[in-house]
């Protein structure tokens, strides 16, 4: 019998035909983002990272340079936002919440056995139930991708409920590992499951596989998302993340949520970018549009 | 018991069924020493309305059936005639007055144009069609499909030979027919109606209408509801009217000035060909 | 206990809450797009263009020239000049001299050769053309940089091959040229269009004289520039702009063997009554209405898209247009909601801004037709919905439309109406859509949309139209044939089959 309050109805998921997607998301990569929505948009796209650092090495003081970073991405410039957040792995919650305490950034943290998911969901929770007491604002966990591929949706709609229980107040970002689903139709599919099990966010990727946030697969979500909103009325957040290394790519990213989702999800509220080295080429971007000179990354810190 | 023979009625052949002219007329039909050999319905427009409306309605389903019944199809044809060969040879001697050497010749070159398009039933697609490698992640093929009802003004003579020529090309391919046979000599095209009605073609794929060319084509050809015509009538002023009137609907209209209708390019591919239409069909590759 | 009346008001109020309360999508200006214009600046347009006959530009015997203007602005690009009877007479002369005296002597490698020559300068050009398309015909240059100049290349790169090998395409056949081919072409694809025509008769070993659109003859004008760059022999391209008397002239004078006309259907039958017992060849590919059908088991997204592209591509101005929506009962809410959506954040303005999605209409006159089939539309009851985009001032624009509330029998359901305007119908079951989608004279092209693989086989079988495309729309590629069932023409254009028009066999 099914544990979960409502079995997960497939029934009502539009399939997604994949050419049609890459086409429209070519198509919406064509738009041309010049002068002052560049800047605009730059600006937009850096008040929306989730500025990252998942390595084995990551250490206090690591942390702590990139917090700065996330404050104040360039000294000197009030113009340019802060980051959304700062993303880090649980043990380093507390070291980013007291490098950023006061400034706005938030600390979001990987749980639930980042990033293959495979752990017991006792130790999920932990995992979960640390960062937050630790501080995070937000949780980034993973499916089970084996589960969800194996077609047991139950036990990743399971613990998708379980950790936003963990969560409490802490928003959560399901993280489907798109890559590892290979098909559209499983990234809509998930997509499904996770909003309907507790997702704020869903998020692509967890950056150590590649591919990861492909064009077309923000499309899906975006889609998804759209769906699940007229259905329910519930506006569900999105995180691309993975491979995002350049303004163009940043910006395209915002490209296809204003024409997909509308004004309302242009808010780091509901869009985050999940990089760890885009800040410096939007940076880069911008000085350029001030000067119209083309930049050189050793005046950008490398954090 | 008595000698007295049965002299045979002909009539039209709609909708698989005999039928009489609406209109009430008939014409004489002498031998060839100008006595009366029957006398045939006089087709009026209103029949051949008729023909196509039946027509119309057969086409869809007669192209739905598969390539391969098709063929056994136009074969059971060959092997009716085969059956009634003698009765054919006879009635092309006493019409047009061949010779039975000629009326044998005429009938075995029918049977064998039957048994050459029945050949084709299953292989023109593959030889008409292709895939087309396309800059795009597409699957896009081109298939030959019937072009709808044909209208087939028959040539004059060779009467028999030069309407089958004519008629299995059209229908192989699942086109449904309406016929104007020889106004001349319309006996033995009103006998293979028989042959039509009897080899489980179905019912409207093919229809005959016997009557006055001059008062018949032009509404063939104007008719809205007919997309090609094959004109081997012969005839230039029809041809240049057929052409024209053609136009109230973009008919296909092909005309065949064939010579000889017994040599080997009085049949082939082409012929079925100029009543298919070319589909294109694109779908996309991907998962 | 309540009243009725107080009942009804109160159901009244609820659902007034529920709509308030439903979810909406917004698409304003929370991060707007600045505008991004295409250069013009490496464009050099002449103020007058003459007649290329011979390989030579000509002032016209007529002595007439018209004025082409930019639809989106409404100023004078150029004159040109309009040919009449002598002119298309010696166009004639001269083409039948090259293709006497060069053309068909020419090793057909040696024809290809030169084919693949204009590709090549062709594709040079693309920018170039693609800004000249653009401001002449008023569709987005993102449509003619992506579109449209790029599948002129590839036109010419794929005929160009099959100059030397045309006895593979017809086995058992003798294959010879015919001679002079006469082309008239219409004003939604302008150079696209000179492209299908051109590529595969002069391929063949024909020689051609062109008619292109008295509205948009800037980019012809230019590939005439691109034959000569090519050196390609004088009088194998003939291109004479003019109206429908030039059109006229080059179907009815003797000398020309084959026609080929695209536009609309009842142009061409006059041109096929003209053409009766001459001997002449031709093809036709004319109007179309062609219907779209979604199937509740579509991709929906992807469907969406594809109406999208099958009636707003090019402002509608194309003949093979899904302007006939058939959606299943089932789905007909989501699928109109999102198409409301989607229409919202269409971009309608000035062509050569990048960014730009839905261009001008392409003139006056047809502006004109849309309105007066709108204005029908309505008064035959049809609900009329329309991007709230902002028109501007000058140049000719009709916003991104659709009807709902359509019958069969409407005007705007059964006429081509060649502008962004769609009609959409329901049906309930699988027969349903198609006796619907082959209810008019037309069969030029159909749309199916179903993710269910043998329901695709099934319904493309049964579409009564010559291009069909199964979980797409409008893609058009040269090895592809592209031509209609019915009133909507006879011929085919691009692959095997496109040839068949252009040669004479034995």
């Amino acid at each position: 019998m099914s544990s979960l309050p409502r079995p997960f109805d497939t029934s009502r998921i539009p399939r997604v035909d994949a050419v049609g997607i890459d086409e429209r998301a070519g198509a919406l990569a064509k738009r041309s983002i010049k002068k002052s929505a560049k800047i605009a948009g730059i600006k937009l796209a850096i008040s929306m990272l989730d500025l990252t650092t998942l390595e084995g090495k990551d250490s206090e003081g690591k942390v702590r340079q990139l917090c700065q970073k996330a404050m104040r991405p360039l000294p000197g410039d009030p113009s340019v936002p802060h980051v959304a957040a700062i993303c880090v792995y649980p043990n380093l919650v507390a070291v980013a919440k007291d490098a950023l305490a006061g400034s706005g950034v938030k600390v979001a943290s990987v749980a639930s056995g980042f990033p293959a998911g495979l752990v017991p969901l006792t130790a999920k929770l932990d995992d979960t139930r640390l960062a937050v007491e630790s501080g995070a604002d937000e949780i980034d966990m993973v499916i089970d991708r084996g589960a969800f591929l194996s077609g047991d949706y139950e036990r990743v709609a399971s613990e998708i409920l379980a950790i936003k229980d963990a969560c409490r107040d802490a928003r959560l970002k399901v993280i489907l590992e798109t890559g590892e689903l290979e098909t559209y139709d499983n990234v809509r599919k998930a997509s499904r499951l996770a909003m309907t099990y507790g997702a704020d966010f869903i998020k692509t990727s967890t950056g150590k596989i590649t591919p990861a946030a492909t064009p077309g697969v923000v499309l899906v979500m975006l889609e998804a998302i759209r769906d699940f909103y007229f259905e329910t009325g519930r506006r569900i957040g999105m995180k691309p993340a993975g491979g995002i290394k350049t303004s163009k790519r940043a910006l395209h990213l915002l490209v296809l949520v204003k024409e997909t989702l509308g004004d309302a999800w242009l808010t780091p509220d509901l869009f985050r970018i999940g990089a760890s080295t885009v800040t410096n080429d939007l940076l880069m971007q911008l000085a350029k549009e001030a000067t119209g000179r083309y930049q050189s990354e050793d005046y950008f810190t490398k954090d | 018991m008595t000698e007295l023979e049965v002299k045979k009625t002909y009539k039209l052949y709609v909708g698989g069924e005999f039928v009489r002219t609406e209109s009430g007329r008939y014409d004489p039909v002498p031998d060839a020493k100008g006595r009366l050999l029957a006398n045939v319905s006089r087709g009026s427009r209103k029949d051949l309305r008729e023909a196509v409306r039946k027509a119309r309605a057969a086409q869809s389903g007669w192209a739905g059936r598969s390539a391969y019944l098709k063929g056994q199809i136009l074969y059971r044809m060959a092997e009716m005639l085969e059956g009634r060969a003698e009765s054919f040879e006879e009635l092309l001697r006493e019409t047009r007055e061949r010779t039975p050497a000629a009326a044998r010749s005429e009938v075995r070159a029918t049977i064998d144009r039957l048994v050459y398009y029945a050949g084709w039933s299953d292989k023109y697609v593959a030889l008409l069609g292709t895939v087309n490698p396309v800059a795009s992640s597409y699957f896009d093929f081109s298939v030959p499909e019937p072009t709808g009802v044909v209208g087939i003004v028959a040539p004059e003579t060779p009467d028999l030979l030069g309407l089958v020529s004519h008629l299995a090309p059209v229908i192989v391919s699942g086109n449904a027919a309406v016929v104007l046979p020889s106004e001349k000599y319309p006996l033995a095209s009103l006998e293979l109606a028989e042959i039509l009605a009897t080899s489980d073609l179905p019912a409207g794929v093919a229809n005959l209408i016997s009557g006055r060319k001059d008062e018949l084509v032009p509404h063939l050809a104007r008719h809205m509801d007919v997309n090609a015509i094959a004109d081997a009538g012969g005839n230039k002023a029809f041809s240049k009217s057929i052409a024209e009137d053609g136009a109230v609907n973009v008919k296909r209209v092909k005309r065949y000035a064939i010579a000889d209708y017994f040599a080997e390019d009085a049949q082939g591919l082409d012929f079925i060909e100029a009543f298919t239409e070319t589909k294109t069909t694109w779908h996309p590759i991907g998962v | 206990m309540a009243s009725v009346k107080e009942e009804r008001e109160a159901r009244a109020e609820a659902v007034r809450h529920i709509e308030r309360e439903k979810p909406a999508l917004e698409f304003g200006n929370a991060w707007e797009y600045s505008p991004a214009p295409e250069s013009r600046d490496h464009v050099r347009l002449q103020d007058r263009y003459g007649l290329f006959i011979g390989g030579k530009f000509v002032a016209p015997k007529s002595k007439k020239y018209f004025a082409t203007i930019n639809p989106a602005t409404e100023e004078k690009l150029a004159d040109v000049a309009e040919a009449g009877a002598a002119d298309v007479d010696a166009a004639v002369r001269a083409a039948e001299e090259a293709y006497r005296k060069r053309w068909s002597k020419l090793k057909p490698a040696d024809r290809g050769k030169y084919v693949y020559r204009i590709a090549r300068i062709l594709q040079e050009k693309s920018r170039e053309l693609a800004v000249i398309e653009t401001m002449d015909g008023g569709k987005p240059i993102k449509e003619s940089r992506d579109v449209d100049v790029p599948l002129v290349v590839a036109h010419f790169f794929y005929h160009a091959g099959w100059a030397d090998k045309l006895e593979y395409a017809f086995p058992r056949h003798a294959v010879s040229p015919i001679g002079v081919c006469g082309q008239i072409i219409p004003w939604n694809f302008p150079l696209l269009m000179a492209a299908w025509k051109i590529a595969p008769a002069i391929a063949c070993g024909n020689t051609v004289v062109l008619k292109p659109a008295e509205t948009t003859p800037l980019t012809a004008m230019a590939l005439a520039k691109v034959c000569e760059e090519a050196d390609l022999p004088p009088g194998v391209v003939n291109i004479l702009p003019g109206a429908g008397e030039t059109g006229a002239a080059i179907v009815n004078h003797p000398r020309v063997k084959k026609i080929a006309f695209t536009g609309s259907t009842e142009v061409g039958k006059i041109i096929q009554r003209a053409t009766a017992g001459t001997g002449k060849r031709l093809t036709l590919e004319l109007g179309g209405k062609a219907a779209n059908v979604i199937f509740e088991d579509a991709p929906i997204d992807q469907a969406v898209e594809g109406i999208i592209n099958g009636i707003y591509f090019n402002q509608g101005h194309v003949c093979c247009a899904g302007s006939r929506l058939l959606v299943q009962e089932s789905i007909a809410d989501t699928v109109l909601q999102k198409l409301s959506d989607r229409i919202a954040t269409l971009r309608m303005g000035d062509p050569l801004d990048k960014n730009t999605d839905v261009g001008a209409i392409n003139s006056k006159m047809q502006l004109d037709k849309i309105r007066e089939l709108v204005a029908c539309g309505v008064e035959e009851g049809a609900e009329l919905h329309q991007s709230a985009c902002a028109i501007p001032s000058k140049g000719y624009w009709f916003p991104p439309s659709f009807f709902t509330g359509v019958a069969q029998s409407h005007r705007i359901a059964r006429e081509e109406i060649f502008g962004p305007v769609l009609t959409v119908m329901t049906f309930r079951t699988p027969d349903e859509a198609v006796e619907k989608a082959n209810n008019i004279p037309y069969g030029l092209s159909a749309g199916v949309w179903t993710d269910k693989g043998s329901k695709i086989f099934q319904i493309t079988s049964k579409m009564r139209a010559g291009v069909v495309w199964a979980n797409t729309f409008n893609k058009f590629d040269p090895a592809s044939p592209f031509g209609g069932y019915k009133e909507s023409g006879f011929g085919r254009e691009g692959g095997v089959h496109g040839l068949r028009a252009y040669v004479e066999l034995s």
